[in-house]
């Protein structure tokens, strides 16, 4: 016989960002909110200065991300392949514990373009019928520009968010990106300063005719209280960003903007070690009362609830839909069901630029530093000749200096005295030109339950099947020529290049970045997606499953501010509207 | 909405059977009206921090059992709940009031005068009433005995109080000064009376009296020591540039309310009485405590504004080169969060050019800060906890000596040397400074150095 918990409103499984926003605004709205976090607690106090600056430790050995006995999965690149499971994070790192991923991003805070938001009306639009690889499967977000606007204003104020805007009401501002969608505001802190790398291609994007403009960034360029009145601090240029939790306030995360003001709140507590197995469903299915979890001791506590909000990574939410029999799992030989459907990553590419007489002070910078160019995403510019869709951030970014992996020219031994050679006559003369693409949903790659690995509680992995497909592989050729332009315009002594060569697969070891998304997309309809536009799941009214598996396909930017928009623009409509008069929040 | 926010699920049906017993209307205006009347208790014991003292180490709140260390004794904080046995449960307001204001016990004992009742003579009889109605009905009883206060002899022997209290007490009921304004007024009765400021904030006289109780002493909150800790003056110029005297009326605010402002965060026992007690107040009150303080600055000599040092001191950082042992352990330690100007960032990181706790003739709070850390209290008005590290695992006794030589003297500072000895006496005092995420369960042996702490671990 399991614990059972004290009732609550509403519980929230994961108090990563999603989690985070979800619970301070519904306990602000007087319910009784419980989060239940897989991983450890994480503090300020504990992850203090200067305990975080150590690659080996958080970078190499991956201290703050989720263990592989949580939350392993099985990856294959087709139907015909037998999937085997992941033992270490290569192409992508989720966090756990209290923060989640929130707490080891590179902190680009990037909106979304509008066309980016209407994909498919825009392609129906912009290519012949038949011109795109037919197994495509892409789709609108629900959602409008308008609709979200506000709340990419709101979440940046959260953030501190630090740039240059390109488009306010309309107007285009000089240095930002004037293919932006329009802003009401402009960002709240200007952006993070300059290093060599930036200025060099922002010189050279601008003579080929671009328009560079500083990476958006959410490490905070100066001190900033935010709308609950949290601090971020000014960043100080560590470099200590990606893979580490900020050690001096700067960088925004659930910790520096949300947590503090939550737990202030008597009717907001959580519980960290608390491991979600399933939610749990009243016997007609239409409703969940509540979840079960194993506690720190490994008991099975039922925790009861009136709302459900699944606000773990994009993946654990998709499998704990599929664990609990929330909505039909994704056939991908039928196209029927909807849990699993239009799993999408993302790929990159970069050329690496080598000066012997250019020091780049790589150890002096923010995770965010960089310029970046929108002048290829969808809508900017035309693809319809390549017959492919999609496009990239093209930027210069510099995320830090540590020294493990550093790049050296080609050549160079990558270890013993050969190395250390490389090292000293190489280390700080490189900078990056790089890209970041879209990916678009397809039939054949999805997420489903493995059929042979299960977890440390007897339930089955997810297998995740994924492969480029040739849409994304002529993408990348397109975009490194464009690259490869701006190389010879800013003219290093050498380079080395790093693209998808047209006949690549998906690599699981290598990193790319943490933009998982789809397998439990939104739309407008239960025949295109698992989840209604207020991420409300169309089959149980009251779970709601905000994050990255609500996304159709991925656009070029970072997802984080699309899944801080979606969240305050689903917790606004259950507090307005859900609370009063629970059910179903989109008819059909 | 505000119904909403009030109200959950579960509440909601609590509320539809309480409204369906309704009250009779004459009831209800009783109840409404001691409900205002217990809130304001419940505000003016915040405003007096009452649950400072009377709340021991993870105890109930108001229940006692905090042990004040003296040279004297130890004198511990009695359970003030309404328990009858136990706690105040069968004072009268007389005898109530006369515990607060005079310092009478019920049984007609005298009181130490660790409690304040020196100030709190201060507070009016509408206040007294509406604490004594929050304390009887609204805190909850907690029948559980504190420890005996155990003085050495002859201050084991309270009848002695007596004459202390001929002597020092009897500065009688708060006098409005009429040439003030409303706002002025109500800021001397709170700091004066129920804020108690002066407990630490007045220096001492030879029997442990605070010299004066009000700003016509002159040395009523000048400042002096807490603990070994300096306590920064609330009335005149001292020799840090950007220390209390030179902040504006919201900059003053801000502090109180948050523990926190754009030059200074707090430290030592002034974060507790934030936490505790001015963050609860409105800001009416902050404002009134502000005005008053400074319209009773006194003059004196101000600091000389030195920008040519402040300039020397940043560019050397920035420079790094020939650095003294000091200015090298700023950069590996400080300057991350503290910058090479020494200014730390609004709100967040406290400046260290022109701080108080740098200029103090008394280093101790310094030295505390650098080997233990300190951190803001969470409030309402700003939530975040920002804690600062406690280097004192990874310095030696030299090593902050030199370095807090350095912060005393840089930019516009001004302040004497620090000794290696200073700083292991305050170390002695300070619980064992683990490396960060690493518990150590004894403290060092005597004379083992931090680094011998670190490779041991």
């Amino acid at each position: 016989m399991a614990i059972v918990n004290d009732a609550v409103d509403v519980v929230v499984v994961g108090l990563g960002w999603t989690g985070s926003i979800m619970s301070i605004e519904l306990a602000k709205a007087g319910l009784k909110v419980r989060a239940l976090e897989s991983g450890p607690e994480r503090t300020n106090a504990e992850e203090i200065y200067p305990k975080p600056a150590d690659q080996l430790g958080y970078s190499v050995r991956q201290k703050v991300f989720a263990k592989a006995r949580q939350s392993a999965l099985t990856v294959r690149h087709n139907q015909s392949q037998t999937a085997l499971p992941t033992r270490r994070w290569g192409a992508f790192k989720p966090g756990n514990g209290v923060g989640g991923a929130g707490v080891h991003w590179t902190a680009v805070l990037i909106r979304p373009t509008p066309t980016d938001l209407k994909l498919k009306t825009w392609a129906d639009q912009t290519y012949k019928p038949g011109q795109l690889q037919d197994d495509m499967t892409i789709q609108d977000f629900p959602v409008t520009w308008d609709e979200m606007e506000p709340h990419f204003d709101f979440f940046e104020k959260v953030c501190g968010a630090s740039g240059q805007a390109g488009n306010i009401k309309g107007v285009i501002q000089e240095g930002g990106d004037p293919f932006e969608g329009p802003r009401s505001n402009p960002f709240p802190l200007p952006p993070l300063k300059d290093t060599l790398n930036n200025t060099i291609f922002a010189k050279a994007a601008k003579k080929l005719g671009y328009h560079p403009f500083p990476n958006p960034s959410a490490a905070a360029s100066g001190a900033w209280t935010n709308p609950y009145g949290v601090q971020i601090a000014p960043c100080n240029y560590c470099g200590f960003c990606s893979d580490y939790y900020c050690l001096n306030y700067s960088k925004a995360s659930p910790q520096t903007t949300i947590l503090d003001a939550a737990k202030r709140l008597s009717n907001f507590d959580y519980r960290v070690n608390a491991h979600v197995t399933r939610v749990d469903l009243h016997d007609d299915k239409k409703t969940a009362k509540g979840v079960t979890y194993i506690d720190e001791k490994g008991q099975e506590v039922f925790q009861p609830a009136n709302i459900v909000i699944l606000a773990s990574f994009q993946f654990n939410n998709v499998r704990l839909m599929m664990l609990s029999g929330i909505g039909k799992p994704y056939d991908p030989n039928t196209g029927e069901g909807q849990i699993g459907r239009n799993y999408a990553f993302l790929s990159n590419g970069n050329a690496t630029l080598f000066f012997k007489d250019k020091n780049f002070n790589p150890f002096v910078t923010a995770g965010p530093t960089g310029q970046m160019i929108n002048d290829f995403s969808p809508g900017t510019f035309d693809a319809t000749p390549y017959d492919f869709i999609g496009g990239a951030k093209l930027h210069s970014s510099q995320a830090g200096g540590a020294p493990i992996g550093a790049a050296l020219p080609h050549g160079t031994p990558s270890w013993g005295a050969g190395w250390k050679k490389g090292m000293k006559d190489w280390y700080g003369h490189s900078m990056k030109v790089s890209i970041t693409t879209t990916c678009m949903s397809y039939r054949g790659n999805y997420l489903d339950l493995d059929p042979t690995y299960k977890d440390p509680y007897g339930q089955p992995l997810l297998r995740m099947t994924f492969d480029w497909a040739q849409n994304e592989l002529k993408l990348q050729q397109f975009l490194r020529q464009r690259v490869l332009e701006i190389v010879k315009e800013i003219g290093p002594d050498s380079y080395t290049e790093s693209f998808l060569k047209p006949d690549a697969h998906w690599n699981t070891t290598s990193y790319i970045s943490t933009h998982n998304v789809g397998g439990a997309v939104m739309g407008e309809t239960p025949n295109d997606s698992a989840i209604n536009k207020y991420m409300q799941s169309w089959d149980v009214h009251n779970v709601f499953v905000p994050g990255g598996n609500a996304f159709p396909q991925n656009f070029q930017a970072n997802p984080t501010l699309m899944l801080g928009a979606l969240t305050y623009f689903s917790v606004k409509q259950i507090t307005d509207q859900y609370i009063k008069n629970p059910g179903p929040l989109v008819q059909i | 909405m505000n119904t909403m926010r009030n109200i959950t699920f579960l509440a909601a049906a609590a509320c539809v059977a309480l409204a369906s017993t309704a009250l009779p209307a004459s009831a209800q205006q009783s109840s409404s009206d001691e409900k205002a009347l217990i809130a304001k208790g419940e505000y003016i014991a915040r405003a007096g921090d009452c649950v400072a003292c009377h709340t021991g180490p993870g105890g109930k709140p108001f229940a006692g059992g905090l042990a004040l260390h003296s040279a004297v004794g130890t004198i511990v904080s009695t359970n003030i709940t309404p328990d009858k046995q136990f706690g105040i449960g069968n004072y009268t307001e007389a005898q109530f009031s006369a515990a607060v204001r005079d310092g009478i016990r019920g049984d007609g004992a005298h009181l130490y005068p660790a409690m304040p009742y020196t100030a709190y003579a201060k507070v009016s009889d509408a206040d007294i009433h509406a604490l004594y109605t929050y304390f009887m009905k609204a805190v909850e009883p907690v029948a559980a005995p504190t420890e005996p206060t155990a003085l050495i002899f002859p201050f084991n022997m309270r009848f002695g109080l007596g004459l202390w209290n001929k002597a020092f007490a009897g500065a009688g009921a708060f006098k409005p000064n009429p040439q003030a304004s409303a706002e002025i007024n109500r800021g001397a009765y709170l700091v004066e009376g129920l804020g108690h400021c002066g407990s630490c904030h007045t220096p001492r006289g030879f029997a442990m009296q605070e010299e004066g109780m009000d700003a016509s002493n002159a040395a009523f909150l000048t400042g002096g020591e807490l603990e070994g800790w300096p306590v920064p003056s609330l009335r005149g110029p001292t020799k840090a540039t950007k220390g209390f005297a030179s902040w504006t009326q919201a900059e003053i605010v801000d502090y109180l309310g948050t523990g926190r402002n754009a030059h200074a965060a707090v430290g030592g026992e002034m974060k507790p009485a934030v936490e505790r007690s001015l963050a609860y107040l409105n800001d009416a009150d902050l404002n009134a405590i502000a005005s008053y303080l400074k319209s009773i600055a006194q003059s004196g000599p101000t600091p000389p504004a030195v920008p040519e040092k402040v300039r020397a001191t940043t560019d050397k950082l920035t420079a790094a080169k020939d650095l003294t042992l000091g200015e090298r352990l700023y950069l590996d330690n400080c300057g991350a969060c503290h910058f090479a100007g020494g200014q730390g960032a609004a709100r967040v990181f406290p400046a260290l050019d022109g701080a108080s706790i740098v200029n103090a003739d008394n280093p101790n709070g310094l030295i505390a800060t650098i080997l233990g850390g300190a951190q803001t209290p969470s409030t309402d008005r700003s939530p975040s906890v920002l804690p600062m590290p406690g280097f004192g695992y990874r310095l030696t006794d030299k090593e902050v000596a030199s370095l807090a030589t350095f912060l005393r003297s840089g930019w516009s500072n001004q302040a004497g040397p620090v000794s290696a000895d200073q700083v292991a006496a305050m170390r002695a005092k300070l619980p064992p400074q683990p490396v960060p995420g690493i518990q150590i369960e004894d403290k060092p042996a005597k004379g083992q150095t931090a680094e011998a702490v670190h490779a041991s671990h």
